[in-house]
Order: C-alpha cells, then structure tokens, then sequence
C-alpha cells in the first residue's frame, strides 16, 4: 500500500494541511554533447522540457541541476541563466538533472481550492438526483481519494493506482483529525493544522496501513 | 447498470454531441452553459493532476466517481474528448469510448466529406448508429 499524500481542505476551500508521504523518484541524470536533442522553454519560471522525451526525460520535466549545481527557478545558484549556460557551446559536455517539479506551498493550496470547486462542479453536473461531489478520481499515475465529512472538510489522499479503497484510512484520518488537531485548545478551527500529535499520529497511521498490505510497491 | 449521457467535444471546447439517454436530472442551465461547463471540468481536471501527481502519466485522467455516478473520460491524440456518464456499476469503459472514436467517429464523419468537423455533428446516420451502439451495450440495460 503506497501513499503518496495526504491533503486536508476546508470548507472555504482553503488547504488546512499537507503532508507528503511517499515520493516516487522521478529524477534522471544525463550528460549531452553540443547541439542539445531537447527543447527546453521557460513556463512559471522554471525551465521545462517543452519536447524530446528519451530516456526517462519527460515532456513536462524542469531542470533540477546543471553539472551538478541546483538550480533555483530559471537561474543556476551563481545567478546565471540556464537558458544561455545551455546555449553555450563552451559548456559542453553538459550534466543535466531532469525531474517532476516539487509542488511550491503556494501552488499545494491552489491545487486545494482548484479541487474544491472541482469537487462542487461534479455534484452540479450530475445527471441522477442528489449526487455528492468527486469521491474517487482515477489516473494512470495516482488514485485520489476524497471524503467530506458532514462538517464539509474534505480528505484528500493520493494513493497507488493498484490500490483498493481507502475508505477506511480515510476515516481514520478523520478520527485523527477530530481527536488531535479540533481537541487542542489553541487550534482555530479553518485554520492550518500545527499540532505535532496529529503529525506524529498521522504519521504513524500512514506507516501502519502501507505495513498491512497485500503487495509492496515495484512487486 | 445504466449510461446516462455522452458528449464529445472537439479540441477547441466546441461540444459537437451531445445525447441522453437515462438522465433523471438536468443541470438547471441551458445546454450551451451546460457543455462550457463540462468542458471546463474536464479541462481544470487535466490540468490538476497533471500538476499533483507524483509520477509521469501515459494516459491521464481515466473516470471520476460520485456517489451516484461515474464519468468516464477518453481522449484522442487530436484532442477530440469522449466523455460517458454511467452509473457506478460500470466497469472501464476505455475499450468502448474507443470503439466510438475509431469505428463509428472515424467512419462516419471524418470519411464523409459533408461533415464540416469542427461543427456540431447533424449526421443522421451518425446518430442512429451510435443510438444503437450504446444501447447494444450489456452496461445499458434500464430496469432495476
């Protein structure tokens, strides 16, 4: 059982708490000779892999590193461009590290509130009476799960595709949730979770189902 | 097992079909407001997972479930989308929407040359085929 995180929304829309659980690593390494077989283009300042997928190098990937240095948004750590360090041919050979970009805290609580309206348009598109919002949403990649409870926080957890349902540990995030962050006397409500007991609990939880489990991951 | 509704849009968000067949509630919005909704669903959905997933993709969003229904999505390298309602009983129905795309989409409107395709499809023979597809189906089955 692999859980890849755990999102908790509140009934504003607005991301209370985040936590990821299991990363899948998406990085590859690769040295390149002068003319560059990629083409690399700048989209929210980073630099992504616009076309030219090969070897584990996908469309959609950023730069992570150049010769490895990181790199910060579009700039290597020194201050130059990544752009005009790969149009140089001087440069080369050149090492550069692709990955999946990591999600900025910032763009976590507008994917949050993107899924909240989401999760509303659902229910209103529905062509059967009294249809609740998006419960489970398939992809190739991840399953997302999503629980509402009556108070209208929304659960949210990313899972393996192969995985059967969450249902259970949904609800026992909820439980968590109820006993740990909504007890503690300094917690306003709709406000993000700080609390280190549901952290360690969660935590704990999480390790517990991916322990209970018909298959490991990569078996 | 039901299937409530179908719609197809082209790449563009025109919705160049759109047919009911079990659907026991309306959206309270006109049709064209309906479509442009849809649309933006499906279109805020690819954009979201693309964005949250963890991992590469192949080929993306695959269906959503309520619970009442499930939306099953389809989407062809030229951007054209199928998008099937059915209820939650129904198993992947990623063979069938291609099916719809390749045999019946391909066949009769792209290889008919008075069939304008970025326009709503006014098709007869389009229609009742994909009529009688659907309603061939073991998911589509009324009573209960």
């Amino acid at each position: 059982m692999t859980v890849y995180s755990v999102y908790i929304i509140n009934r504003a829309g607005g991301l209370i708490y985040q936590l990821d659980h299991a990363n899948p690593k998406t990085e590859v390494e690769k040295t390149f000779s002068y003319p560059l077989e990629l083409t690399l283009k700048i989209m929210d300042e980073r630099v992504v892999v616009a076309f030219g997928q090969r070897d584990g190098i996908h469309v959609g990937h950023t730069v992570l590193g150049v010769n490895g240095e990181q790199v910060k948004g579009r700039q290597l750590e020194d201050g130059r461009e990544v752009l005009e360090v790969i149009a140089n041919q001087e440069n080369y050979p050149i090492a550069i590290r692709f990955g999946r970009p990591k999600l900025s805290t910032n763009e976590r609580i507008m994917l949050a509130s993107m899924f909240h309206s989401l999760y509303a348009i659902g229910s209103q598109l529905s062509p059967e009476q009294r249809s609740s919002g998006i419960q489970l949403l398939e992809t190739d990649a991840f399953k997302l799960y999503c629980y509402q409870t009556l108070s209208g926080i929304k659960l949210i957890v990313l899972s393996d595709p192969r995985q059967g349902s969450m249902e259970g540990l949904l609800k026992k995030i909820y439980e968590l949730y109820a006993d740990y962050a909504l007890k503690n006397p300094f917690y306003s409500i709709d406000m993000p979770v700080r609390c280190e007991l549901f952290d360690l609990n969660l935590q704990a939880t999480l390790d517990a189902a991916e322990r209970s489990t018909f298959y490991a991951p990569g078996s | 097992m039901t299937i409530y509704n179908l719609y197809i849009f082209d790449r563009f968000g025109t919705c160049l079909f759109y047919q009911e067949w079990n659907r026991s509630k309306q959206s309270g919005m006109s049709k064209d407001e309906e479509y442009k909704l849809m649309y933006g669903l499906i279109f805020s959905i690819k954009s979201f997972i693309s964005r949250i997933s963890p991992m590469d993709f192949k080929d993306g969003f695959l269906n959503y479930c309520t619970n009442c229904y499930k939306l099953h999505f389809f989407e062809t390298p030229s951007g054209l989308k199928f998008i099937l309602n059915s209820s939650l009983n129904v198993g992947p129905m990623r063979e069938i929407l291609q099916h719809l795309y390749s045999a019946i989409y391909v066949d009769l409107i792209v290889r008919n040359p008075l069939c304008p395709l970025n326009k709503p499809i006014e098709s007869m023979l389009f229609k009742t085929k994909l009529d009688a597809y659907i309603r061939g189906l073991p998911a589509f089955t009324t009573d209960e």
